[in-house]
């Protein structure tokens, strides 16, 4: 226990002086003019919240469960009605209160699992069973996925969200190729995004192709780039493979941004068509030789439907890219690239054509992020290099990590919570990036092998076999 | 415009440039080296060195203590200080639990760790540019053209480059002549076998961040005199160029990290003047990819043995 509060006040003297430069002076806009504005109170509270909290977690571990719950319960509620200098050391002492007394109630609960009501435990491990089933919950997400436009409280934000999740998934399920079955570090899978909405976008001004007629031929044109990018780069080990992905994601997005004879640089390209039906436009007015679609159907106009006709569209294509993400890890090729990830050496003396497969499973992912692309060109119907930053492959890489490698109903999940969560948030915009960051690390510590870990591989001889490790 | 004396002051600058990020890139090949890992939020780290220059700067000045090299002292030492324990706390906090869980899982980690210091720094300080008045004016002519054109080494160039000898060999010595850096080898070759020989691999490990931390925010002490400004976002740039440095002197080798680090600075000095500024980056990220082809493990790096 005193060890425990010694160390308390170690930590909380360590985020004094982590906090005071950073967080006790403010300096003022120009900093030549001295604006200089001490904070010693917000520093030292926020030393103090964080002394309790490690006070905290210290007598949860000393075993004062009740002492805990009680004093977290207390002090979440009383941070609730005393006027603090900032709203973020409201929210974290609220919210560290609470988060204290649920961990204390979560270990309790762990340790006196027979004072529960007896009709309890089955209840709880059947839900669990089925939440944890993820092909379960798959199902049933999909069939809310496919009525969702149709139910009342949809609307067009909603849509919107929904749309931006689907493009996640579906970038995510194209990296899951190489980072998931292959085990490739690709850290510029947003160059290849970025090379399917600019393909599509200049195809339509230059060549005034739509966008069914553009999507096969910048899904080729990805694929010959990961190809001529692949060959030789798929010799090197796997962490120079990541650097230079890297490289590649920021070569792509500088040439866009500096090309600005060919793309228009940072301002981006404007007024990219969007997809028809058939001959069916989704626009008040159609263009010469085809139809307005609520013509067609007869009803009123409204921008509505174009947003829902998107919405399946970026449906079927992740229909179409889950299926096949699912069916490959099945074939050989799937089963070759699980035993290249396993053990490098133990897949190359079984004959297994290493690059080649490896060369495959790039241009996969390749493809899968040029038609991800094509879709956010013509959805947007503007492109500017801003959106292809690192932080785009950054964000795309957690969702397959945090989903789980190789696991696509997790990984959809995973960009449920990466992408539409900092969404709903919109409101408190200004913590939206840090709580995010803060998120990764949390969770990754929390659950190093992702929401849904499955690692196991397709293919395994017997029940005897033991995993690599 | 051409010229020798011109070419040579570029070199002069592009050598300045490639000090700082040989100092950056040596916390990355040391943390490779330990743990296998790319600290993403090393380029943060840097960016935290330069703010505590900024501040810690402006504080002293504003409590009036006036004698130049007494303030510059005490805000390398600052610096260096806090920074070294910032990275201590982000190694404890986001990767030291995850030592065991694989080589995705702490990249994630540090990716979002990268994510949190940038907002965290853009909140506390404003996402505006942060100017220092210069601090260190006066430069060593070195050769005078009939055409007025001059070729000059400034005094701050000479303090990164003595600064950055310095603590290049102090590195080395650390490394190659004390318990320390004999662990640290250890740990570097085998951990299993370095935890049954009595060292304490974590320690090894969390000294190692330190020691990155510190360098890099000595280089972001450099740099801020340098250049005179700061913002949130400027270690994702200079972070990544220093871990390209560390690939291509070889991912793992302290002198390859320099050799690195020094060959970009000129590289991206040279083609800003000569071929075009707005495809520097690109030239870097090109010649990276080339080295690699010819020599897949980096300039100096040694070949790697696949263990079974």
């Amino acid at each position: 226990m005193l060890r425990g509060l010694k160390e308390s006040f170690l930590v909380a003297l360590l985020a004094f002086v982590l906090l005071l430069p950073l967080a006790g002076v403010h300096t003022g806009e120009v900093v030549g003019s001295m604006a200089l504005e001490w904070r010693w109170a917000d520093t030292a509270i926020a030393a103090a919240l964080i002394l309790l909290g490690r006070a905290g977690l210290a007598a949860l571990a000393a075993g004062a469960l009740p002492v805990v719950f009680a004093a977290g319960l207390m002090a979440g509620t009383g941070a609730l009605f005393i006027t603090w200098p900032t709203a973020f050391l409201r929210c974290a002492a609220v919210a560290g209160g609470y988060a204290l007394a649920l961990r204390a109630l979560l270990i309790w609960l762990e340790k006196h699992p027979v004072h529960l009501a007896g009709l309890l435990p089955p209840l709880i491990t059947t839900a669990k069973r089925r939440l944890t089933n993820f092909n379960t919950l798959g199902a049933f997400l999909f069939a809310f996925v496919i009525v969702m436009p149709f139910l009342p409280f949809s609307s067009r934000y909603l849509l919107d969200v929904g749309i931006m999740v689907m493009t996640y998934i579906v970038l995510a399920w194209g990296l899951n190729i190489t980072v998931g079955f292959a085990g490739l570090l690709d850290l510029g899978y947003a160059g290849f995004y970025a090379i399917g909405a600019y393909g599509y976008a200049l195809l339509a001004q230059y060549a005034g192709l739509g966008f069914w007629s553009a999507l096969p031929l910048v899904a080729v044109i990805a694929v010959v780039t990961a190809l001529l990018l692949g060959i030789p780069v798929l010799r090197l080990r796997g962490d120079y493979f990541a650097v230079v992905t890297l490289g590649f994601g920021e070569i792509t997005r500088l040439v866009l941004i500096n090309w600005t004879s060919l793309t228009h640089g940072p301002n981006g390209i404007s007024g990219i068509p969007r997809p028809a039906l058939f001959n069916l436009e989704f626009a008040r007015q159609a263009t010469e030789g085809m139809r307005p679609f609520h013509e067609w159907l007869g009803v009123e106009f409204s921008p509505v439907q174009r947003v829902m006709f998107l919405y399946y569209v970026i449906l079927l294509i992740a229909v179409i890219v889950g299926y096949v993400v699912v069916r490959l890890r099945h074939l050989p090729i799937g089963c070759a690239w699980e035993a290249f990830r396993e053990d490098e050496i133990a897949c190359a003396s079984l004959g297994i054509d290493r690059p080649r497969i490896k060369l495959a499973a790039y241009m996969l992912s390749a493809m899968i992020a040029a038609i991800a692309g094509a879709f956010f060109a013509t959805r947007q119907g503007f492109v500017s290099p801003e959106s292809f930053t690192f932080n785009e492959s950054a964000t795309i890489l957690a969702i397959v990590i945090l989903g789980g490698i190789g696991h696509p109903v997790g990984i959809a999940l995973a960009a449920l919570f990466i992408v539409g969560m900092p969404e709903l948030f919109r409101g408190l915009d200004q913590y939206r990036m840090l709580a995010f960051g803060a998120g990764m690390v949390i969770i990754m510590v929390w659950r190093p092998g992702g929401l849904a870990s499955t690692r196991q591989p397709i293919a395994k001889l017997g029940a005897g076999a033991q995993e690599t490790p | 415009m051409a010229g020798v004396d011109y070419f040579l002051q570029q070199l002069i600058n592009g050598l300045t440039l490639g000090a700082v990020y040989g100092l950056i890139a040596i916390g990355y090949t040391m943390v490779y080296g330990i743990i296998g890992m790319i600290n993403f939020a090393h380029g943060e780290i840097y960016m935290i060195g330069a703010f505590i220059t900024v501040i810690s700067y402006v504080v002293l000045t504003a409590i009036g203590v006036t004698s130049l090299p007494f303030v510059l002292a005490i805000v390398l030492l600052t610096t260096a200080v806090i920074t070294g324990l910032y990275g201590w706390s982000i190694e404890r906090i986001a990767y030291k639990p995850l030592r065991k869980a694989g080589r995705m899982a702490p990249l994630i980690s540090a990716i979002g760790m990268s994510v949190f210091l940038q907002n965290y720094v853009q909140l506390l300080q404003g996402a505006r540019v942060k100017t220092l008045a210069p601090v260190l004016q006066g430069t060593i002519e070195l050769s005078h053209r009939a055409d007025g054109f001059v070729v000059s080494v400034s005094y701050l160039q000479i303090t990164i480059f003595v600064l950055t000898l310095v603590l290049m060999s102090a590195v080395t010595a650390l490394v190659h002549a004390t318990p320390f850096g004999r662990a640290q080898r250890a740990c570097e070759q085998d951990q299993t076998m370095a935890a049954l020989c009595g060292i304490r691999v974590n320690r090894a490990i969390s000294l190692t961040f330190v020691l990155g931390a510190v360098l890099a925010a000595i280089a972001g002490f450099m740099v801020t005199l340098y250049y005179g400004v700061v913002d949130f976002y400027m270690g994702f740039l200079a972070g990544m160029k220093a871990f390209t440095a560390a690939v291509l002197g070889g991912i793992g080798s302290l002198p390859g990290a320099m050799l690195g680090g020094l060959i970009i600075g000129v590289v991206e000095s040279l083609w800003a003047t000569y071929v075009n500024a707005q495809y520097k980056d690109v030239a870097v990220f090109v010649l990276l990819m080339l080295v690699l082809l010819v020599r897949p493990n980096g300039l100096l790096g040694r070949p790697s043995v696949e263990k079974v």
